[in-house]
């Protein structure tokens, strides 16, 4: 199904309507955190470790404090407030916890890692008071390999653990060894998915606002979950949650790295109280090199058991996760839905995983677009390519053979998921037609013919989306739940506003709620206003992370709308003098079955609910409703990505000719914001594949803080994308949505791979690891050849 | 950018910007280059002049023998001129590629040179097209070779107090050519190879592959001597040793320099 954009856009679920949010963004009025200023408000700098691991001797500041301009100095033993362990994830669960102080505390652990606070006037003399403070570091042996830091005798991260293992996760069905047993051939696969540095247009940045008087605190600050930050600043700083409000204002882009609870923000809440004055801190695009959280850094071992057809029978995963130095809000959770999607959409019964996670002397790795997820689907589909190639299968049909099939769902997997729904075929058939499969080796034929390598590469995924029903939350050992708030209030004047937990930051849930709510409840799109990320306006929201916003926000969403358009029949029949079951829902008003001139407005309805002139028996006044929405499952969006590349072998540079992408997110809300969030994943996986690491030096320096040595792929490196969409209602909720925020990342990186290794395949190369730059390809050629 | 405090005055001639510069203050031109190494504070100045106010110093004009063009001239106006591009086509090819539009409207040719990166791209094209480069300090002017101007890393041989005011570029009838690879299209050039073919024989240099652009003397020797193509190619690293970084392996680089060194011969000799 090709999105036509000329479909006439009234505003409703299904609507190509364009974003209403984005006029303040492209005309440069959004309101970031550094677009806020308080009155009084002072500036902080962080002198960060430029060790990976060191002891801090002492640290001097009186330079610094000499420096007029500069009020304060601060380090972990001045801040005024408790510190302690700063992780959410499984608390009191088998998982090592170590301290993670506001500022280091005696020992710095990585390379970035805060030492001292310097609070300014301005933001410049802040930074130039931080260049004056000066530490005395004792360098300590250093470890930035996951790997190696899990060997025996392996330096340390935290001297108070035997080991830098952070926690073990054991899975294995009861008939593995007997099913890997009968397996006709086992075929091996090491695949390194490498450490990424998130690199959102906005970097991090939070104003503290201290109150001395009634001790509230605000923090303005660049987040996905204000409400998390809201109960962790509350914690460390030992405030009542009631005396914490969090306000995000306009964030540009998370992309999982402001799902987070990070330590400048505590420590510009703590910094306000010890000046007197609202502190300010923008994190500089270098130091988000080394501040904010990286993604994925897993290096992962298959066996596979298969038949001779190409059958998958067992599946072996053992993965090193590099937790990094630290563990931050869910750390240690983001491998478990790596565990969840080791089988992919393959119907694989008979698996064993085990995943180690290790600290090391690096920058903290979490969440990144995909989570786990991505990690898990390159992984095997890369596996799936290696399985047709040594048993002489074509990739699609090795894939078909495996997948589940339509009539098995709900599916039960393995690793004890329920699958709700998808078409794996209907994806693998769409894309294959759409990308001319059937006619690829005449191509390739036409490179060769140019001294070209061309290749042909595939990815079908399946991720887990809708995070996250709380009992499956509370059985990973997460202390926090996964449902969401949402509140409708309709005004006198029949305009609504919808106050959502959930917490865009270029999604597009004002429009997106605005067509539900168009569609739902008859109030015109351009008459809904939404409010988000605010604390103080809100009841508890989860935020935005997950591609949960709609499949658990739209759905909290949904259902407040239902309940107004319930109450407001109550009102309706009253003042129409008929039963409730005489009436019937037009779209925009109830009417008397069969008689148009009988009607109420939602508009009238919602000033009759306002006036309260005559209420129906025990109705209360003004149509309102919230609802806490708890999902009873995942979701579980579906797709095909083709890529199809060219290789100069030269140069080594890959060049991507096509992309074809059939995703199955279920239901569209807004076929422009789906368009947009697959065209932005694939672009990030794009990155993954062809351009991006993060680089640790044995030492622990970093050595790509900046965009000149991470490279971030330019609109120039964007192929052409074909996007197309299979649709398989999900049946875990009442809109049938599934989630799309992760998809193209999950689906991309796996593609180009393969279609670079097929590329090659005729020289003998098998797999070759990301990121594919110009250099690591012209290397695998030679090595082929030789 | 949060740089560190400094002073900051805009010069309205060269003698007051070569003041300035004898001072203690670093000339800003387009910034490009400067402006990011502030950011990082790799640079912390205590005083910038700023060069844009000065109007001789910008423009392409030619007398008998050369084409003269202004330190403060960017690279987008290098590109479009049709003198350069008659007499020094390596030239407008480097500098019609470098960066993104952004960076070509604000970068200059002064600029470049000056901050002598060893990945630029206009040095080694300067040194392939013989050109020079017009210096004033306190004590008056000469003229530097530009092969004679960068020494190592962020390097030249300018004296303190001396601004780089022109860039001279023979006009010849050679037929010239500039060929780079970067890894994004967008990004720092690994490697990049100029070569002249004119009627006293070949002249060729190379950015990416040393602390400085070097001259391709082992492949012009081959050529010069009447040796093929081919064996040229095969000598190009002759006496290089490419530093190997995250773009590449020195070995990586060298092989670039082979096919870069082939593709711009091409094209040279196609004009």
């Amino acid at each position: 199904m090709a999105v036509d954009y000329t479909t006439q856009a009234t505003g409703g679920i299904g609507d190509a309507v364009l974003r209403k949010e984005d006029r303040k963004f492209v005309t440069g009025e959004g309101r970031y955190v550094d677009d806020l200023k308080l009155p009084g408000m002072l500036h902080a700098a962080f002198v960060r470790s430029p060790f990976g691991h060191a002891r801090i001797t002492s640290i001097d500041a009186s330079a610094a404090l000499a420096l007029p301009g500069v009020h304060a100095v601060l380090t972990n033993e001045s801040l005024p407030v408790e510190t302690g362990v700063l992780s959410a994830s499984n608390p009191g669960g088998d998982v090592r916890h170590p301290e993670q102080a506001i500022l280091a505390k005696e020992i710095a652990r990585y390379v970035g890692e805060p030492v001292a606070m310097v609070i300014a006037d301005d933001r410049y003399l802040a930074r130039d008071g931080a260049d004056l403070v000066h530490v005395e570091y004792d360098p300590l042996p250093v470890v930035v390999d996951a790997e190696k830091a899990l060997e025996d005798g392996a330096p340390l991260v935290h001297a108070e653990y035997d080991s830098n293992l952070v926690k073990t996760l054991e899975h294995v069905t009861d008939g593995f060894d007997d099913a890997m047993a009968k397996a006709a051939k086992v075929i091996k696969l090491r695949v390194d998915n490498q450490r990424l540095t998130p690199s959102a247009m906005e970097t991090r940045g939070c104003i503290g606002d201290w109150q001395e008087a009634t001790g509230e605190v605000t923090l303005y600050t660049s987040t996905q979950v204000a409400h998390f930050v809201r109960t962790f600043v509350s914690i460390v700083c030992g405030t009542s949650e009631a005396k914490v409000r969090v306000v995000t204002p306009d964030v540009g882009g998370g992309f999982g790295a402001k799902l987070n609870t990070y330590r400048e923000e505590f420590a510009v809440c703590a910094a306000s109280h010890a000046v007197g004055h609202p502190v300010k801190w923008i994190e500089d695009r270098t130091e988000a090199g080394v501040a904010t959280i990286h993604g994925r850094a897993q290096v992962q071992y298959y066996e596979v058991g298969v038949t001779d057809e190409g059958k998958i029978v067992a599946l072996k995963f053992d993965a090193v996760q590099n937790n990094g130095a630290y563990n931050m809000l869910l750390t240690p959770s983001i491998s478990h839905l790596t565990l969840f999607m080791v089988p992919g959409l393959y119907d694989i019964q008979d698996i064993s995983i085990r995943i180690r996670q290790a600290f090391t002397n690096t920058t903290p790795t979490d969440a990144y677009r995909g989570a786990g997820r991505p990690e898990a689907t390159h992984g095997i589909e890369r596996l799936m390519d290696a399985i047709a190639d040594d048993l002489g299968i074509d990739a699609a049909e090795v894939r078909r053979r495996n997948f589940i099939k339509p009539e098995q769902f709900p599916y039960s997997s393995a690793t004890g998921l329920i699958y709700d729904s998808g078409s794996y075929d209907a994806n693998l058939d769409a894309a294959l037609e759409l990308s001319d499969y059937a006619g690829f080796e005449a191509r390739r034929a036409e490179s060769e013919a140019k001294g070209k390598y061309r290749g042909i590469g595939l990815s079908t995924y399946v991720e887990v989306c809708g995070l996250a029903p709380s009992a499956v939350t509370a059985a990973l050992g997460i202390g926090a739940p996964g449902w969401e708030h949402s509140t409708v209030r309709l005004h006198p004047t029949g305009k609504a506003t919808v106050i959502t937990g959930t917490s865009p930051h270029g999604q597009g849930h004002a429009t997106s709620w605005s067509q539900i709510t168009q569609t739902e409840l008859g109030i015109p799109f351009e008459d809904v206003e939404v409010i988000h990320g605010d604390t103080a306006f809100q009841p508890y929201g989860l935020g935005t992370y997950g591609s949960r916003s709609l499949a658990v926000g739209g759905i909290a969403l949904y259902r407040s709308l239902g309940k107004v358009r319930e109450k407001a029949r109550e009102l309706a029949a009253h003042l129409l003098e008929c039963s409730i079951d005489d009436l019937e829902w037009t779209g925009t008003a109830w009417q008397v079955k069969g008689s148009p001139d009988r009607s109420k407005t939602i508009q009238e309805l919602a000033y009759a609910g306002w006036t309260s002139a005559s209420l129906p028996e025990g109705i209360e006044p003004v149509l309102e409703a919230t609802t806490f929405h708890d999902p009873p499952n995942f979701t579980f969006p579906s797709g095909t990505h083709v890529c199809e590349v060219e290789i100069d072998p030269e140069t080594g540079r890959i060049e991507i000719l096509k992309y074809t992408a059939v995703d199955d997110c279920g239901n569209v809300i807004n076929p422009l914001i789906v368009d947009g969030q697959v065209h932005g994943g694939i672009i990030q996986g794009l990155g993954q594949a062809l351009f991006e690491e993060t680089v640790y030096a044995e030492d622990g320096q970093m050595l790509t803080p900046t965009f000149v040595e991470y490279l971030v792929p330019s609109a120039a490196d964007v192929p052409e994308m074909t996007l197309s969409r299979t649709t398989t209602p999900s049946p875990s909720n009442p809109l049938g949505v599934k989630g799309i925020g992760e998809a193209g990342t999950i689906g991309a990186s796996a593609a180009i791979v393969n279609a670079a290794v097929d590329a090659l395949s005729g020289l003998g190369v098998r797999h070759i690891e990301m990121p594919m730059q110009p250099a690591r390809i012209w290397n695998v050629i030679q090595e082929a050849k030789s | 950018m949060i740089p560190s405090t400094l002073e900051y005055t805009k010069a309205s001639s060269i003698d007051e910007a070569v003041a300035a510069v004898a001072a203690g203050a670093v000339p800003l031109s387009g910034g490009q280059s400067l402006m990011p190494m502030m950011r990082l504070r790799l640079a912390a100045p205590h005083a910038i002049v700023d060069l844009s106010g000065i109007p001789e110093l910008v423009g392409i004009c030619e007398d008998e023998d050369e084409i003269a063009v202004g330190a403060m001239t960017i690279h987008r106006e290098v590109a479009a001129s049709q003198l350069i591009r008659e007499h020094a086509g390596l030239v407008a090819d480097a500098a019609g590629g470098i960066g993104s539009p952004q960076v070509r409207n604000r970068g200059t040719i002064g600029g470049s040179l000056g901050h002598a990166d060893p990945h630029s791209d206009m040095p080694a094209t300067l040194i392939a097209a013989g050109a020079s480069v017009i210096a004033k300090g306190p004590n008056g002017e000469r003229r530097i070779l530009v092969e004679d101007l960068i020494t190592t890393y962020l390097t030249t041989t300018l004296e303190p107090g001396e601004i780089i005011t022109q860039v001279r570029i023979p006009k010849s009838d050679d037929h010239s050519a500039y060929a780079k690879f970067h890894r994004r299209a967008i990004d720092w050039t690994v490697v990049g190879v100029g070569v002249c073919i004119g009627d006293d024989g070949v002249r060729a240099a190379a950015t990416g592959v040393a602390d400085k652009p070097v001259r391709l003397t082992a492949f012009e020797a081959v050529l010069n001597g009447g040796g093929s193509l081919d064996d040229a190619i095969a000598k190009v690293a002759e006496g290089i040793e490419p530093h190997a970084g995250l773009d590449g392996s020195a070995e990586y680089k060298k092989h670039l320099l082979g096919v870069l060194a082939r593709k711009a011969h091409a094209e040279a000799s196609s004009r």
